[in-house]
């Protein structure tokens, strides 16, 4: 099903208690496209990311991956998928090689040494593949975390932050690598992230995220143009703050909630 | 089944290469049963002319605690490699890996297996060196007690993982604790039949009591119990399964209680 979306995910939900997480969460995400998810802190980025990946079991709805149904077959999606974040690291004692290696050999990778040496070469981390994850720089682990979400050349890429503790300079490479990325393999992106410059420059199609509910969708330039803005960030902000014409706009009615 | 067995063999490396990175890591495998070990050898040294139980074996004391280790450091050992994904904050990663549970948990069952053998074959060997005497002279059914006995410390490993996983880490020192509720009914160092009646109800219902008994029988009648050995291997493959069924109720309810993403020290 070469025209079926990579990611469907259809009147999602999560309660914890009394607090709704994530509301009635309907999108999907074209083969090959990059989305982003922006919302404030709380908005449900990260809990969608961990249902999507099968980490959180939702309280209602579905979610489709692939093709396969998440909630009832995973593991036949999951050798496909990867995800970086930083709220999980890798093993610290281990070198960046064994656990490049590791998880290699969980995701099934063929021809597993050259396929570390070329994410290596990519990623440049070769300089440090035998030093323990524990002893790098925060912005070498995340490189090293973006080496391990690659190593099965996923076709779904889940990053939540994946530039969070870089410099600007690194930052700006890793974000020019994932869209070399996702152009060479026609992989599938969904990306969460406060950097707006990130999600102006990488994301085909952006959702706004705000209480678990989706507030806006579009493309960065549409978005920017439907909120009569300069750029993301002030588009988040218009969101974030409830003001603006893009809010006015939403009260009358006249965007899709 | 390939693909299994090369995750199941990826997650076992990957607990044979933290233990060649920091050997100290498996110093307390040793360390505590060495102490236990030369404690009780010199309590049997001191006991041999005075009691007749112990004159008639010499070695049971050394024998249930040896036996006994095999119990603690089977149920310390898988906690410990569970712990380690959990101490590294790497239980998300695995968990949207294709990784199953069935095979995460055969994969920490094999590194626990792999870390008890490097406690408690040292260990044994300091015995005979020290006191002269061998665990290994209880012949083929030692092999069957070993069995027995990692069976059933893995099964409350595996409940005591699913539990730290769900409630954090702060169920670590239960954990620890939670198998020495059953030395006092497992009859380690005296037999069954001391224990209260509806004490020996609950010992019947572990297989440890099978094993310390059939040691004693041994050691002092020299009849190996096979029947009783099967019904203990019988109740340790039940308890495994059991085990696993409570690593898995707790899985699912971490995975609806969100516990999973932000696990760690």
């Amino acid at each position: 099903m070469p025209d079926s979306p990579s990611i469907s995910v259809r009147h999602l939900r999560k309660v914890y208690g009394e607090i709704v997480a994530v509301d009635d969460l309907t999108f999907t995400v074209p083969r090959g496209a990059v989305l982003g998810l922006l919302g404030g802190n709380g908005a449900g980025k990260t809990t969608t990311i961990a249902m999507l990946l099968g980490l959180l079991e939702p309280t209602a709805g579905q979610i489709e991956v692939l093709g396969v149904d998440m909630l009832k077959r995973r593991y036949a999606a999951l050798p496909r998928m990867n995800f970086s974040s930083p709220y999980v690291d890798l093993p610290q004692r281990l070198t960046v090689r064994q656990n490049l290696v590791f998880y290699g050999r969980l995701y099934g990778v063929r021809k597993l040494q050259a396929r570390v040496e070329e994410i290596a070469e990519r990623m440049q981390i070769a300089g440090f593949l035998d030093r323990p994850s524990g002893k790098l720089s925060a912005g070498q682990k995340t490189r090293v975390a973006i080496a391990k979400a690659l190593i099965n050349r996923p076709e779904v890429l889940l990053l939540d932050e994946p530039t969070a503790s870089l410099d600007p300079d690194t930052a700006d490479w890793m974000r020019s690598y994932l869209k070399e990325y996702q152009r060479e393999t026609g992989a599938t992106i969904l990306l969460a992230s406060h950097n707006m410059g990130e999600v102006e420059r990488l994301c085909d199609d952006v959702i706004l995220l705000q209480a678990g509910r989706v507030f806006e969708r579009g493309s960065p330039r549409e978005l920017i143009e439907r909120f009569g803005r300069e750029d993301m960030e002030e588009v988040f902000l218009d969101m974030a703050r409830g003001r603006g014409r893009g809010l006015d706009a939403l009260k009358k009615g006249e965007m899709t909630s | 089944m390939s693909g299994s067995i090369e995750r199941i063999h990826a997650l076992v490396m990957r607990h044979v290469w933290i233990w060649r990175s920091s050997v100290m890591r498996l110093v307390d495998s040793i360390y505590w049963p060495a102490v236990q070990m030369v404690m009780w050898g010199f309590l049997t040294q001191y006991l041999l002319p005075q009691a007749t139980f112990i004159a008639q074996a010499a070695g049971v004391l050394l024998s249930g605690l040896l036996l006994w280790e095999v119990v603690v450091r089977g149920n310390l050992s898988l906690s410990i490699a569970f712990l380690e994904e959990m101490w590294s904050r790497n239980l998300g990663h695995l968990f949207v890996s294709p990784i199953r549970s069935w095979e995460m948990a055969a994969g920490i069952i094999i590194a626990a297996l792999l870390r008890t053998l490097m406690g408690m074959i040292p260990v044994s060997l300091m015995a005979w060196a020290f006191f002269g005497y061998s665990i290994y002279d209880l012949g083929l059914p030692l092999v069957a007690f070993f069995a027995i006995l990692q069976m059933f410390s893995w099964s409350i490993g595996l409940a005591m993982s699913g539990m730290i996983m769900r409630v954090g880490q702060s169920a670590e020192s239960f954990a620890w604790a939670a198998v020495f509720i059953l030395m006092p009914v497992s009859g380690v160092y005296y037999p069954v039949s001391v224990l209260p009646q509806w004490l020996q109800t609950i010992a019947w219902a572990l297989p440890t009591a099978y094993v310390f008994e059939g040691m004693r029988a041994i050691m002092t009648d020299k009849i190996v119990h096979w029947d009783l050995l099967g019904i203990a291997f019988g109740l340790s493959a039940v308890y495994l399964v059991v085990g696993f069924q409570i690593f898995q109720w707790f899985f699912r309810a971490s995975r609806r209680a969100g516990t999973l993403l932000g696990q760690g020290e």
